[in-house]
């Protein structure tokens, strides 16, 4: 047995030493701990902007990694996702365990591991240390909240903690900086020895390499007298190292939780919140957003009256500025909308949201921590759907995965807002609500309410499994960090602009040239619009032959068939078969229809009053408010979006699913779309 | 056999065992919910379920289904 384990030791150690070498030999460093516990806090303060964030090879879980300059050493500080145990049963334990064993490919094994442990919460978070010290791991523990505990009179003795425990514990302050520099000593100290603490709570059987102790692990029945026996070893330590106070006793999170998990008012503020944070988004983000409008409408015109005519000037006027500028206009309202999520998350109101919506979750089908993931999809389905890992059962999982493009997330916006503006602006009911929030409002429930219902039958059907375990930490309530929540919002922010900066300007570039090309000559034009009546009806006879003529005006009148009963002509098809890839670019699609050609003399028209007074072949207006209205809904439940389409791949790792959701979401947008369109019709909107 | 669930809110308790071998009795100890541990019920939730309790200085939430397999003593 000895001589097994210090073979596969060898073998591994061989193995890490190769991968030290590439990475320059510097140092590698974990960060482990608790949801909650400070890790990011600790994490910013240590690596200070030198961080990136990427996805594990293979899963798209987020990583984030960074340097420390500890004392002249350069080290790779690797933070882990928060976890309360090494035993795999969600995605992101396994990530974190695969990083601790030196399983990742592209990541050595750590040399030195940095628990990360709340001193108010001593308990349970030293639960994951005494993991760590049995994978045999150098481990150092950072004790944070050390602020909070004092004020409660909770002191702990490090020094009693650290023997113990065999491991050194420093004491770290995040407002402060205090304890930084012994954190640093203790980690290159630990780095060098080769000391490792024995696991003294477990029996002598057991001991010995990971390997044995994981394989011991897969019974149910031993693994639980396991986790007796760590909290058993907890206990003493606890009852040694802390002073005691009654830890049962009401805290000020639970009276703040008096009102805010309130049987009635609980949901009450919920729906509030709600309200706000959308309303804020509308109002407050549309003075910025005009001025990035104008500001874009100015440098097409600049690049049109300072370069000189030709290809290039159209492709960077009316392709790139046009484009990339109709979606950077709405950062405000993504940045505002990241805003409200990271204060949300880090005030630790999310958990309350879940713990009061479970019941009625559970109706559906999912579980309560389905909510965050959902909520999060209101920004973004991408970050949401990378969010369903912290739900452990796998069809729970998918459920939540196949429905969060419903919630209407910040691409949808643009074509919201668009079709508001130009239809259903200064329109109020009962004299003060605006027609457009009431109208946006709706869009949302739409989602939510076919998400429910989708999540209702996939769950009795395809994805029927017994009811989930809900079994989560109501962390105490924190004022967030302005710090780490303005970081949050702008990491989250880069990933949009990075998306607008390539996805977005390609797509762009690729619709310029479908709707420039090929070039219909000015004789040609001549020739057609003396033998056709229909091209009178164009705005600018020149634009409406040019793009009926190009490749995306032919892909626009092949797919015109199929739309026309949405009433959507062959223009707005062109617009609709681009936002497939990405739903706002459907807006930047349209600035480019009705601008292409714009003579650079003339005033171009924006893109409101362009959708407006854009006429269809036969001279009847392209949009009615019942158009726009259908457009919407179509917008609400179609699956347009390349991006979500990959990670939905990744996440579920399946192409049936995959293709399953962007079908099935699809044909719900169509016959929504339909009967919307036809029902208004007949109605006599139209 | 007296559970989680039959104790009045406000109540603190002991845990004597937690009956069952699957992924939801091994979450729970690993949260710190093993026979020994002492905690106080403290709300539901809008409508009966789920449950919060306190214990080792921090807030639990459970759904009565999980509760039902915490076998306690009053204190
Ligand atoms: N008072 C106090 N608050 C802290 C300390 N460390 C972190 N926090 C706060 O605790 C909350 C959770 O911290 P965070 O780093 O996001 O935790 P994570 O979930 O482990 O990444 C945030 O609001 C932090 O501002 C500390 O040492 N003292």
């Amino acid at each position: 047995m000895a001589i097994a384990s210090v073979k596969s030791k060898d073998i591994r150690s061989v193995k890490a030493d190769v991968r030290v070498k590439t990475a320059k030999n510097d140092l590698t460093v974990a960060l482990a701990g608790n949801p909650n516990a400070g890790k990011t806090t600790l994490f910013n303060q240590l690596t200070g902007l030198r961080q990136k964030v990427a996805n594990y090879p293979g899963v798209t879980v987020e990583r984030k990694e960074g340097t420390w300059n500890a004392a002249g050493e350069v080290i790779r500080l690797i933070d882990l996702p928060g976890l309360y145990s090494l035993d795999a049963t969600s995605l992101d334990e396994q990530i974190a365990r695969d990083i601790l064993t030196g399983n990742i490919y592209d990541i050595p094994k750590p040399d030195v591991v940095v628990a990360v442990v709340d001193a108010t919460n001593l308990e349970r978070n030293l639960y994951l240390v005494t993991q760590l010290i049995e994978f045999r791991l150098p481990v150092v523990v950072a004790l944070t909240m050390v602020d909070v505990a004092e004020k409660r009179s909770l002191g702990v003795n490090v020094k009693i903690l650290s023997r113990m425990l065999g491991i050194p514990v420093v004491k770290v302050t995040a407002a402060s900086g205090a304890g930084i520099d012994e954190l640093e000593a203790a980690v290159l100290r630990t780095a060098r020895s080769t000391d490792r603490p024995k696991a003294s709570w477990l029996s002598e059987t057991i001991q010995g390499s990971e390997e044995e102790i994981h394989l011991s692990l897969t019974d149910d029945a031993s693994a639980n007298k396991q986790i007796f026996a760590r909290y058993g070893f907890i206990s003493e330590v606890y009852q040694r190292s802390v002073t005691p106070i009654d830890t049962l006793e009401r805290g000020y999170s639970e009276k703040i939780d008096g009102i805010l998990t309130h049987k009635f008012f609980g949901l009450l503020i919920l729906i509030g919140i709600l309200l706000i944070v959308f309303q804020s988004i509308f109002s407050w983000a549309s003075l910025p957003m005009d001025l990035l409008d104008a500001g874009f409408g100015s440098l097409a015109e600049l690049a049109k009256s300072s370069l000189p005519e030709g290809i290039l000037t159209d492709l960077i006027a009316d392709g790139i500025i046009a484009g990339v500028g109709g979606v950077l206009v709405f950062l405000p309202q993504i940045l505002l909308l990241f805003l409200f999520l990271s204060i949300l998350e880090d005030t630790g109101y999310m958990a309350r949201a879940a713990f009061l919506l479970d019941r009625l979750m559970r109706g559906v089908g999912l579980h309560g921590k389905a909510f965050v993931p959902l909520l999060s999809s209101f920004a973004c389905a991408i970050p949401g759907i990378m969010a369903t890992r912290t739900i452990e059962n796998p069809k729970d999982r998918l459920a939540t995965i196949m429905i969060a493009p419903f919630m209407s997330c910040s691409a949808r916006l643009p074509v919201y807002t668009l079709m508001i503006a130009a239809f259903f602006s200064g329109q109020y009911i009962f004299g003060f609500l605006s027609l457009g929030a009431v109208l946006i409002l709706a869009m949302y429930m739409l989602g939510i309410v076919m998400a429910v219902i989708v999540a209702f039958i996939l769950k009795r059907t395809i994805l029927k499994s017994p009811p989930p375990p809900f079994v989560m930490e109501l962390p105490p309530y924190r004022v967030p960090n302005f710090k780490t929540v303005l970081l949050n919002m702008f990491t989250r922010a880069g990933i949009f602009i990075k998306r607008a900066g390539t996805v977005i300007l390609a797509i762009s570039i690729l619709l310029w040239a479908l709707a420039y090309f090929p070039r219909t000559s000015a004789e040609d034009i001549s020739n057609i619009q003396s033998s056709t009546a229909a091209a009178a009806a164009e705005g600018s006879p020149d634009e409406g032959i040019q793009l009926r003529n190009s490749f995306a005006g032919q892909l626009g009148h092949l797919i015109e068939p199929v739309i026309e009963p949405l009433g959507f002509d062959w223009k707005i098809g062109v617009a609709l078969i681009a936002s497939f890839a990405a739903r706002e670019v459907l807006v930047s699609t349209l600035s480019i229809i009705y601008n292409t050609g714009a003579d650079s003399t003339e005033e171009s028209p924006s893109l409101i009053n362009a959708v407006r007074d854009a006429k269809k072949d036969d001279g009847s207006k392209a949009w009615t408010p019942l158009t726009a209205l259908t457009l919407m809904v179509f917008f609400v439940l179609a699956m347009q979006c390349m991006s979500t389409v990959a990670v939905v791949r990744r996440e579920t790792n399946s192409w049936s699913w995959t293709i399953f959701m962007v079908g099935y979401m699809t044909g719900l947008a169509y016959l929504a779309a339909l009967l919307t369109y036809q029902v208004g019709k007949y109605l006599g909107f139209g | 056999m007296q559970t989680l669930t039959k104790l009045p809110i406000g109540s603190r308790a002991k845990v004597i065992a937690v009956h069952g071998n699957n992924a939801i009795t091994k979450r729970l100890m690993e949260m710190g919910v093993v026979p020994g541990v002492t905690f106080r019920v403290v709300k539901s939730a809008p409508f009966g379920d789920p449950l919060e309790i306190k214990l080792r200085g921090y807030s639990l939430a459970m759904r009565i289904s999980e509760a039902d397999a915490i076998e306690v003593e009053s204190e």
